[in-house]
């Protein structure tokens, strides 16, 4: 598998522009295909009672589309649906830059939420303005330094991040369960497995919507930052949408304007010359795990004490794993992360007004994002399809071999 | 051979463009059947493309090939091998963990049922390497034999599959004075026997001894057909370069100032924890160039490694401008001012899918003025890398332009580029010049001993003893991990060296474990 180069320190516009196009081009392509073939996949399947099948096909992606954007709401909650997408897919990408594949995002994710849960409720008395900067950063650290452990080894064990990363989900995923399920962190008067509500103070507040109700919340009084009781404007899009945003402004930065950013690059590209040129392949390995893992822990975070307002056992559905397709969709550029992220998350809101309107089954928005991760990842296939010539150099190797 | 008989192979006009570049433009020639037809030009002059049309890699745009008088169309390798066409590439495409005769047969393996018939297939690559003296043991993994060895099997390979054409690319860029010769006498049996050779390289004095017709290729075009007899290594050398080229470097006495680097008995390991290095000990002075030949592969790679701090030193300790940095980082040392250019310049020395500005400040991208605390100043490095290629005539479309997308020669200038381009008190040239063209080699060597009358000390490691030869001072010769000996660039011959790098000292005739040094 192979993902798009980077961009040079200091491109001309124009050549900018051509290798955006040329690196958006076969993502799109790829999507295109998906959707395609999920028109066919529609057609044959169409239930009878639902017009031709012509109309099936039109009507399920009307109500796909309808779904994800057709109203406010709709916009907002595939905004909200993005929000770990982004900050998640953006640590997948980090790591492929140095030349790593973390697909410990999901394990991360959760020991950041886990972490900001517990800052969010077990400290009382701070201003917002302390607290919540406090829940966030304690998620990011916990899930950064969860992170840290498997770039250390791969650096000075050469044990294969891929292996234990996978390794560390398992043993965050445990570990979260002991300690919401029968260990200190449990609310003990919820009858289901879950952490107590956070303080006010430090969730991530929404922008625009009612109070919510205190018999809901635990007690605690979730003031948004517009308060109003227009249902049209009751929207759960919180300002860990803005934090995503500013994320990848940050790493986009970092990788392409700082030295840090250069030598993780380096190390990813090649890491016999990182070392040549003086650079340390193992404070990189562990930096950008690191990093990875911090920006993962802040997807954990910003679900915890955006929506949740608390951490139940079964927290995340995949939203790790996921954002390993949308790193790949996204060619491993952070700003493509936003564009991607925000599809992926279009496509799970608007599937079940898809569903609805035709009978499909909304598990057909999972073949539809399987083909797409296939067709993004053997790019050839796309290439073949659409002729597309391939320039030359754009290949890089995103993960090397095992050992080594 | 009658002359009416049609040539074993004949190219008429062919022609091969690539975006922006016309690589092949109109190119002709015949190979008769039993010749060597040697093809030299500079890189980037088209004889890779040419080479890769008739092996069917390419198609060209116009022109056709005739095998045996009669047209073809090679589509793919499999076309080429059909038509009897087989080829050597300069990197072997060996399985390194199958046996010699695994990796002949691979492909196309003799089976009896569903198994293989190895002895069968044994028997003909005994047979075939008896009959063109190419000795081989057949049961040895390739990853176990020497380059020269692995070239053989190469040719047995093309010879399995009833190879009549072969073309051999850059054969002799990695043997050793006498394995060449043994492959020139490979060679010469070879066409007697009727195979016809395509024979590529830089190496006039090579092609000189070897070919019986020599085709000059620059920028696409055919320069001229020569024949050996009628032509000096000068002459070829003007026709591949359009100019004459100084094939020796200018230069006055050497005035060695301060010791600059020490080593004293170092002792370091290679890749497989093998003793590579083996107690040497060396002194280069500010102001000499210090030059290592040697075969390859016996401890240069890893002795040139040890000093730059990318490889533990076992025992022994290495002094740069009286600092020791037997244990300090990469990065220590170069702070020190030292510059390495390395052995392996597209597997170390650059980030290929790096644009050329980004390559030029590979190790310096961190400090003033290319770095104000974590930021990258990207107009000075731009700044940088205008200024650089323009000095170091790197010959590119745009400073953005990919490392990897450069021809061999130019890549090398990056490196001597941004190696040049700060204060140095020592150079470490690793292969400076291997597989590049006349023209950047006559650059680089003059850039080298610029800055040893500038007063840097230099530490040249070269297999090519002609590069040696010119640059030198002083001459070490390593063998199994050992200097040998060193001697001062005047008593040097090619003859005295020769003997030394095949392990063979005057108080040793034979081929033994010499202790200490000479000279």
């Amino acid at each position: 598998m192979a993902v798009q180069v980077d961009v040079p320190l200091a491109p001309t516009r124009r050549h900018r522009a051509a290798a955006l196009f040329r690196a958006a081009l076969v993502p799109a392509l790829a999507i295109l295909t998906a959707l395609v073939i999920g028109a066919i996949i529609i057609w044959f399947s169409a239930p009878s009672n639902r017009g031709t099948r012509l109309e099936v096909v039109v009507a399920a992606y009307r109500g796909l589309f309808a779904g994800a954007f057709g109203s406010r709401v709709a916009i907002a909650n595939t905004l909200v649906e993005a929000t770990p997408y982004i900050l998640a897919g953006l640590a997948v990408t980090v790591a492929f830059k140095c030349g790593l594949f973390n697909i410990g995002a999901e394990g991360q994710l959760f020991m950041g939420a886990l972490a900001s849960t517990t800052v969010g409720f077990t400290i009382t008395g701070l201003p917002a303005i302390i607290h919540l900067p406090l829940a966030l950063i304690a998620g990011a650290v916990a899930a950064g330094l969860w992170g840290a452990i498997p770039g250390y080894l791969r650096a000075r064990t050469g044990a294969h991040e891929v292996i234990t990363t996978i390794m560390f989900n398992f043993i965050a995923f445990r570990l979260v369960d002991y300690f919401i399920v029968s260990g200190p962190l449990r609310d003990r008067r919820a009858s289901l497995p879950r952490t107590p509500f956070i303080q006010a103070n430090a969730q991530l507040p929404r922008f625009v919507g009612p109070l919510e109700p205190a018999n809901l919340t635990g007690g605690q009084e979730y003031r948004p930052l517009i308060v109003t009781t227009d249902p049209g404007w009751n929207i759960r899009l919180h300002l860990g949408f803005l934090i995503a945003l500013l994320a990848v402004w940050i790493i986009w930065w970092l990788l392409n304007r700082t030295t840090t950013g250069f030598e993780i690059r380096t190390v990813g590209a090649n890491p016999e010359a990182a070392r040549y040129a003086g650079m340390s392949i193992t404070k990189n390995f562990v930096l950008t795990m690191a990093l990875s893992g911090a920006l993962a822990g802040l997807a954990g975070a910003g679900q915890a004490l955006g929506l949740e307002r608390n951490m139940k056992s079964l927290f995340s559905s995949g939203y790790g794993f996921d954002s390993i397709a949308i790193a790949l969709l996204a060619r491993s550029n952070p700003i493509a992360i936003i564009p991607a992220a925000i599809f992926w998350g279009a496509l799970n809101t608007g599937k079940g007004e898809m569903q609805a309107l035709t009978g499909i089954s909304s598990d057909l928005i999972r073949i539809i994002q399987a083909l797409v991760i296939m067709f993004v990842a053997a790019d050839q296939i796309v290439r073949w399809i659409f002729r597309i010539r391939q320039a030359h150099g754009e290949q890089m190797v995103f993960s090397r071999g095992w050992g080594k | 051979m009658s002359a009416q008989q049609p040539p074993a192979l004949e190219v008429r006009n062919i022609t091969k463009r690539f975006p922006g570049v016309l690589a092949n433009d109109g190119i002709s020639f015949t190979l008769e059947k039993g010749e060597i037809h040697a093809f030299l030009g500079e890189n980037g002059a088209g004889k890779s493309t040419l080479m890769n049309i008739l092996y069917g890699l390419y198609a060209p745009d116009e022109g056709e090939i005739l095998i045996n008088g009669r047209p073809v169309t090679i589509r793919n390798s499999a076309d080429a091998i059909a038509l009897g066409l087989g080829m050597v590439h300069q990197e072997y495409a060996l399985v390194d963990t199958l046996t010699v005769a695994e990796n002949i047969m691979l492909g196309t393996e003799i089976v009896s049922g569903p198994l293989l018939d190895e002895r069968r297939a044994n028997q003909r690559i005994s047979q075939l390497s008896r009959e063109y003296g190419l000795q081989v043991p057949p049961d040895a993994l390739v990853q176990d034999l020497p380059v020269g060895v692995q070239q053989r099997v190469e040719i047995l390979k093309a010879l399995y599959r009833n190879a009549e054409i072969l073309i051999l690319d850059e054969p002799t860029a990695v043997l050793t004075p006498q394995e060449a010769e043994d492959l020139f006498r490979v060679m010469r049996s070879l066409v007697a026997r009727g195979k016809s050779i395509i024979f590529i390289s830089h190496k006039l004095k090579e092609v000189l001894s070897i070919a019986d017709r020599i085709t000059v290729l620059r920028r696409g075009r055919v320069v001229g057909t020569a024949l050996p007899h009628e032509s000096t290594d000068r002459t070829l050398a003007v026709m591949m370069v359009g100019r004459s080229v100084v094939l020796t470097v200018d230069k006055d006495e050497s005035q060695p100032g301060e010791v600059v680097l020490d080593v004293s008995n170092l002792v370091v390991l290679d890749d497989r924890q093998q003793v590579a290095v083996d107690g040497v000990s060396l002194q280069v002075r500010a102001g000499e160039v210090l030059g290592i030949a040697g075969v390859q592969g016996n401890g240069q790679t890893e002795l040139v490694d040890a000093i730059n701090g990318l490889r533990p030193v076992v025992d022994g300790r290495v002094c740069i401008a009286e600092q020791e940095t037997t244990t300090a980082a990469p990065r220590h040392i170069s702070e020190l001012g030292v510059a390495y250019i390395p052995e392996d310049r597209k597997g170390t020395g650059l980030v290929l899918a790096y644009p050329i500005a980004d390559n030029l400040v590979l190790s310096t991208y961190y400090r003033s003025p290319f770095a104000r605390g974590m930021r990258i100043l990207a107009n000075t490095i731009e700044e940088q890398a205008r200024k650089l290629v323009k000095e170091f005539d790197i010959r590119t479309p745009s400073i953005w332009t990919t490392a990897g997308s450069l021809s061999g020669g130019n890549q090398q200038k990056i490196i001597v580029a941004r190696e040049f381009s700060r204060p140095i008190k020592l150079l470490v040239a690793s292969q400076p010049t291997r597989g590049i063209d006349v023209g950047s080699i006559e650059f680089i060597h003059r850039s080298i001993i610029q800055q040893r009358d500038d007063g840097v000390a230099v530490l040249v490691v070269s297999a090519e003893l002609d590069e040696v030869l010119a640059l030198s001072d002083r001459i070490a010769v390593m063998y199994k991990g050992k200097i040998l000996a060193v001697l001062p660039q005047p008593e040097a011959t090619r003859e005295r060296l020769g003997l030394l790098m095949a392990g063979i000292t005057d108080e040793h005739p034979s081929e033994e474990k010499v202790n200490g040094s000479t000279g």
